[in-house]
């Protein structure tokens, strides 16, 4: 219930904040007005086109339920469809199978919307006519067929993926066809990449480096997610290595992800004027990653400040304490289940 | 014989020369600093978690009151990072504004430090030279989008409000009387003898230290390194005007307080370039969706703000709000030295060195 209405308040949070509303002149209507947003229609199949009642009335309870209980059976069946074709897909191993995948995730987005008609017109029962849908009705099959489109994306990728296909085809698994857009340049950071991929496994551990990849739209910033135990290691290797040279430590964040805690570096070499990336990840309920601030200085309050707001211990760090809310706050305010102690502050 | 006992001083949070309310705990030998405890978030106001309920735009005004000496580029480090995300293209006229206000909120925020700098070593009048200056740029931001501190004039894909008529030709004019202003006060105070005998080898460190210790800006320039991210990496027209970078070589409050003057004019210099290729007409806004929704991913961009490298870091799940939003404050990593800097020195020197760092609380504790 709380995400249709988020949906539908689409218009109201892209409202402009109050103080901009005071002393607009006209002329700026055109860069700000209030266009109606249009992509979201798109997802829309074609018009029911039925009889419209006068009046929209409310849902009952027995109707919401039959109308949830439809949704989740599309889903459903959509999500089986795009499993199927993803299936099909990896037997034919090439990218142009990805055009059966392609198919049945148009095929399924339309699937939820007939089953989540034909939910609600069965629950009607003494309703004649078939009457307009509901703003929320809408909102709710608009979510079921984005999600099992979704579900189909992700499907006829990984079937692409698997059957070999170039990678650039990948992204594009709605009607990606033949003419699947040739294989993307390797990124220029690559080979920097795999060069501190190669030297965290050989140097520090085998298991050191968990994932790695580009960051393209951040300017193909390599990035790397590190094995938790081997930080300490690996971050002395960045900084005292004569090829990485990371001296100087930019940014550390603390990012809380509802199943983990992820803790990002960005270690910089100035003389070269390139960095990387770095991501230790943690669990949540007793979060804990290796502080650097024996490597680097930056890294003292940074820690402290993501201890304060998200919780995560550094073991090794000389002085972890609050640094922004005061000593006895009860919690930790950035974390996504962060509720406040009294409700009045 | 005289019996000397520890003592233990509290310095703030009200207090003039702390420049916000910030309180540091020394314990003193006599007149020597032998340990200082800063304590910082008085003016913790959770814009990182304010955020996350936010859209982009309505996080423009917060940033605004972050480092609210110098909320323009605030408002661009956000904006940048937005744009980046989506790849947005901006249009000129759009970027020449930004950089043209960028630069001279650079000018008003150096001139708000360098009087204010004085004003803590003893000196009056400079304070008020310094203030009549910046109360021209003020009113330039002021004609431009009505606001004197706050800003909230840029957004994602453009600025908010195009320069208005004969806007051009008054920063052309403040340019050209900055100018001699400067060279008034560089007359007036950069040779003065007490002067120096309170700013020459105070504060000193080295390269290496200012890089453990991650300093950015004029900072970490002073002892030598020639870092500024508008020149080392560049970022929205900044690689097409000619300007330097000033460097020291000491690593002292003094060399602060040069780089800091020698950036006024180079900052001058980049005006007067801007000024002069300022398109004549085109939009203010580039083609932005009427909901911003950055794409899925993480970013993160920085930029060189008067105090330093300010960064964005944005982790978006593709909503119009934020998933996490971090600001990397200069003003917050810049100070990390103090402690060091301040064991030894004597308590005179405790006000020299938290001014010749330049921090602005509002983006200390974010």
């Amino acid at each position: 219930m709380s995400e249709e209405n988020k949906r539908d308040d689409r218009s109201a949070e892209n409202k402009p904040p109050e103080s901009e509303t005071s002393a607009q002149p006209p002329t700026e209507a055109g860069a700000e007005a209030p266009v109606e947003q249009t992509k979201e229609e798109v997802t829309e199949p074609p018009s029911e086109g039925d009889a419209p009642v006068p009046e929209r009335r409310k849902e009952t309870d027995e109707e919401k339920a039959a109308r949830r209980k439809a949704t989740l059976e599309a889903r459903e069946a959509a999500k089986a469809a795009a499993a199927l074709a993803a299936a099909e897909a990896a037997k034919g191993g090439s990218s142009a199978s990805a055009q059966p995948a392609g198919e049945s995730a148009q095929g399924a987005t339309e699937a939820p919307a007939a089953a989540a008609a034909g939910g609600s017109s069965a629950s009607e029962g003494d309703a004649p006519v078939r009457r307009k849908e509901t703003d929320e009705e809408k909102a709710a099959r608009r979510k079921a067929a984005l999600e099992a489109r979704e579900a189909a994306k992700a499907a006829a990728a990984q079937a692409a993926a698997q059957g070999g296909a170039p990678a650039g085809a990948a992204g594009v698994g709605e009607g990606a066809g033949a003419d699947a857009p040739p294989p993307k340049p390797p990124s220029p950071s690559q080979p920097r990449l795999d060069r501190v991929a190669a030297m965290l496994r050989e140097l520090v551990a085998e298991d050191a480096v968990e994932e790695a990849y580009i960051n393209e739209a951040n300017d193909h910033l390599p990035t790397l997610v590190i094995k938790n135990e081997r930080w300490g290691q690996a971050a002395r290797l960045l900084r005292d290595h004569a090829e990485l040279a990371c001296a100087y430590l930019r940014n550390v964040s603390g990012v809380d992800y509802e199943t983990h805690m992820e803790v990002v570096y960005y270690p910089w070499n100035m003389n070269a004027r390139e960095g990387y990336c770095i991501k230790v990840r943690t669990d949540r309920e007793s979060p804990s990653v290796a502080s650097v601030t024996p490597i680097w200085e930056t890294a003292n309050w940074n820690e402290r400040e993501i201890y304060d707001l998200l919780g995560v211990d550094f073991p090794g760090h000389p002085d972890l304490r609050r640094i922004m809310m005061p000593d006895d706050w009860v919690g930790h305010p950035l974390r996504k289940d962060y509720v406040p102690l009294d409700p009045e502050v | 014989m005289i019996r000397t006992e520890e003592l233990l001083l509290n310095v703030g949070p009200q207090h003039p020369s702390t420049h916000g309310v910030f309180r540091i705990i020394v314990k003193l030998d006599g007149e020597v600093i032998t340990e200082a405890t800063p304590v910082m978030g008085y003016l913790h106001r959770g814009t990182e978690k304010l955020a996350e309920n936010l859209n982009f735009t309505q996080i423009i005004p917060y940033t605004d009151r972050m480092d609210y000496v110098s909320a323009m580029t605030n408002n661009y480090v956000l904006c940048h990072a937005v744009e980046k995300m989506m790849g947005l293209e901006i249009p000129e006229r759009a970027e020449f504004l930004r950089l043209i206000v960028m630069e001279l909120q650079r000018v008003a925020s150096h001139l708000v430090w360098w009087g204010t700098y004085l004003l803590d070593i003893g000196a009056l009048s400079p304070f008020l030279y310094a203030f009549s200056d910046r109360e021209r740029v003020l009113g330039l931001f002021n004609e431009l989008c009505g606001a004197r501190l706050t800003y909230n004039y840029m957004r994602v894909g453009g600025v908010k409000w195009d320069a208005p008529e004969g806007w051009i030709d008054r920063v052309k004019t403040f340019v050209k009387d900055m100018h001699f202003r400067l060279d008034e006060y560089h007359n007036l105070v950069s040779g003065n003898e007490i002067f120096l005998s309170r700013v020459k080898g105070i504060g000193k460190y080295d390269a290496e230290t200012a890089i453990s210790y991650g300093l950015s800006g004029a900072n970490l320039r002073c002892t030598g390194v020639q870092w500024d991210l508008r020149k080392a990496e560049p970022y929205s027209l900044y690689d097409r005007f000619q300007f330097d970078v000033p460097v020291g070589k000491n690593g002292d409050c003094y060399d602060r307080y040069l780089i800091r003057i020698a950036e006024l004019e180079q900052s001058l210099r980049i005006l007067e370039q801007a000024l002069e290729q300022f398109p004549g007409d085109g939009d203010t806004m580039g083609k932005v969706p009427r909901a911003i929704r950055p794409p899925a991913g993480e970013i993160y961009v920085r930029i060189e703000s008067p105090r330093g490298e300010i960064g964005c870091h944005i982790v978006s799940k593709g909503k119009a709000e934020p998933y996490r939003l971090k600001f990397r404050r200069p003003s917050f990593v810049n100070l990390q030295i103090l402690p060091k800097l301040l064991v030894g020195e004597s308590m005179t020197n405790l006000v020299t060195i938290l001014g010749g760092i330049d921090i602005v609380l509002g983006e200390v504790d974010c």
